[in-house]
């Protein structure tokens, strides 16, 4: 056996979930599994309880409502991937999850679970930023709502207390037709990302970007928004010059060499990414670059 | 000892044990009830070879503690064999395509083929790769595997067509 011993803990409701967080120590919240069950096994992780959300009632499923849609943190990335509701309001929800993993991965993995492990070449959590999403965190002293940005606090570390569980994720919808793409380059589909880049472009009929999100993955401890890009190209008339000249903005970022790449290599990979998701973005609004 | 009775199915038979909560599904199955064609690669989610069907999906046996098995379906490599003991479509194709050297990933690959063709049972030889990135094997280089697969989805349409 790999973990270290624990007392395993399968609570039927929220309520009953958050008092037992609230009352043990040394207790870890599990989901899918798929990131913290590997992490236990190599005895990172040590901790004295387990609290499984698997049997919690009303933590999974998908509703649009409002502008917004509200995914149950323990949605499975499967689910979500074949979900109508994902594919016709958020379709970067389900492009980004084709690079999640492989299929036996994504069957159990969850978009809670990602969000909570905030992996810093995670797609989930970049599709989290570019939509700047709403984090729902539950406590036995009640909810309170975090914007993601304020969410992703550091390497590998959220706003999430050890007595808190992520309970839904709220992303505020683009309007209908916009521009969406997530390129990513890995050395291998389901590996970690080197570097991907997720885009949202929303064009006026004479192309003109009326607004422009983009974020970029695995070349920081989280998912970096690319300010200084989004504002290059807001107001702008959309064109392969305009594109250029965003993509080649994200050239200031300042991200890590190691054994997979060297810093110098994702910077040219994140140029590369963000010009191929502006170009795919357009393409979804009928525009060619 | 932190254990906790469970009860599962494994290949339509219901099994119940008392299990420590730190017990994989894979060590369960291996272990308490002898069904060893599941194999043990890497334990911690990388190498595919210990993979089943949970509730029909597949699922990494080493990623999965046994007691969150609690009250759902197995199906290991061993419930893929028809009762008469031959081989099943897919498993014959491997044998015909060379779809396997030492064996030792082949479990896994089989049952994340079975849960691919019965979802997609036309795939194309780019479908059967993205499929199958999930496992790794160290001898075939892929080719036979990704031969077997489509001859056995071939196998299975021309079945299903008679």
């Amino acid at each position: 056996m790999k973990p270290a011993p624990f007392k395993y803990h399968a609570p039927r409701s929220i309520e009953e979930a958050a008092t037992l967080l609230a009352s043990l120590d040394n207790a870890k919240v599990l989901a899918g599994g798929q990131s913290l069950v590997p992490m236990m096994n190599f005895r990172y992780v040590i901790v004295d309880h387990i609290v499984d959300l698997a049997k919690v009632e009303g933590l999974a499923g998908i509703r649009v409502d409002g502008g917004k849609m509200r995914i149950g943190a323990m949605t499975r990335q499967r689910d979500l991937e074949f979900s109508p509701e994902v594919a016709k309001h958020c379709p970067l929800l389900r492009e980004a999850l084709c690079h999640v993993g492989h299929r036996q991965t994504r069957n159990r993995g969850t978009i809670g679970g990602s969000l909570a492990h905030a992996d810093p070449a995670a797609e989930q959590p970049t599709v989290c930023a570019v939509h700047d999403a709403v984090i729902e965190i539950t406590s036995a002293g009640g909810r309170r709502r975090v914007s993601f940005a304020e969410f992703a606090v550091a390497f590998m570390t959220t706003a999430v207390e050890s007595n808190e569980i992520i309970t839904a994720i709220e992303i505020p919808l683009w309007p209908a037709g916009h521009g969406y793409s997530f390129h990513e380059f890995a050395r291998r589909r389901g590996d970690f990302a080197i570097v991907g880049a997720a885009v949202l472009l929303d064009l006026a009929r004479d192309r003109t970007v009326r607004r422009a999100s983009l974020a970029l993955c695995g070349v920081g401890t989280g998912p970096l928004r690319m300010a200084e890009a989004e504002r290059m190209l807001t107001g702008k008339r959309f064109d392969r010059a305009v594109a250029q000249a965003a993509a080649a903005a994200v050239k200031t970022i300042t991200p890590v060499s190691d054994i997979h790449a060297s810093a110098d290599y994702r910077r040219h990979l994140a140029e590369v990414q963000v010009f191929r998701a502006l170009r795919d973005a357009a393409l979804r609004c009928g525009v060619r670059i | 000892m932190a254990t906790r009775s469970i009860s599962l199915t494994v290949n339509g038979q219901r099994y119940e044990r008392e299990v420590e909560s730190r017990l994989s599904l894979a060590d369960l199955l291996r272990h308490e009830l002898a069904l060893t064609g599941t194999h043990v690669g890497c334990e911690h989610g990388v190498c595919g070879a210990c993979t089943v069907l949970i509730d029909g999906r597949t699922a990494r046996s080493c990623l999965t503690f046994a007691v969150q098995a609690d009250g759902c379906e197995v199906t290991t490599v061993e419930g893929l064999t028809p009762a008469t003991g031959e081989l099943n479509v897919l498993q014959q194709a491997f044998q015909d395509q060379h779809g396997l050297q030492c064996g030792f990933c082949t479990p896994g690959i089989l049952m994340t083929l079975t849960e691919l063709l019965r979802d997609n049972p036309d795939p194309t030889e780019s479908e059967v790769r993205d499929g199958l990135t999930g496992n790794l094997c160290r001898c075939t280089g892929y080719a036979g595997i990704v031969s077997a697969a489509l001859e056995a989805a071939r196998r299975l349409r021309a079945q299903q067509g008679s």
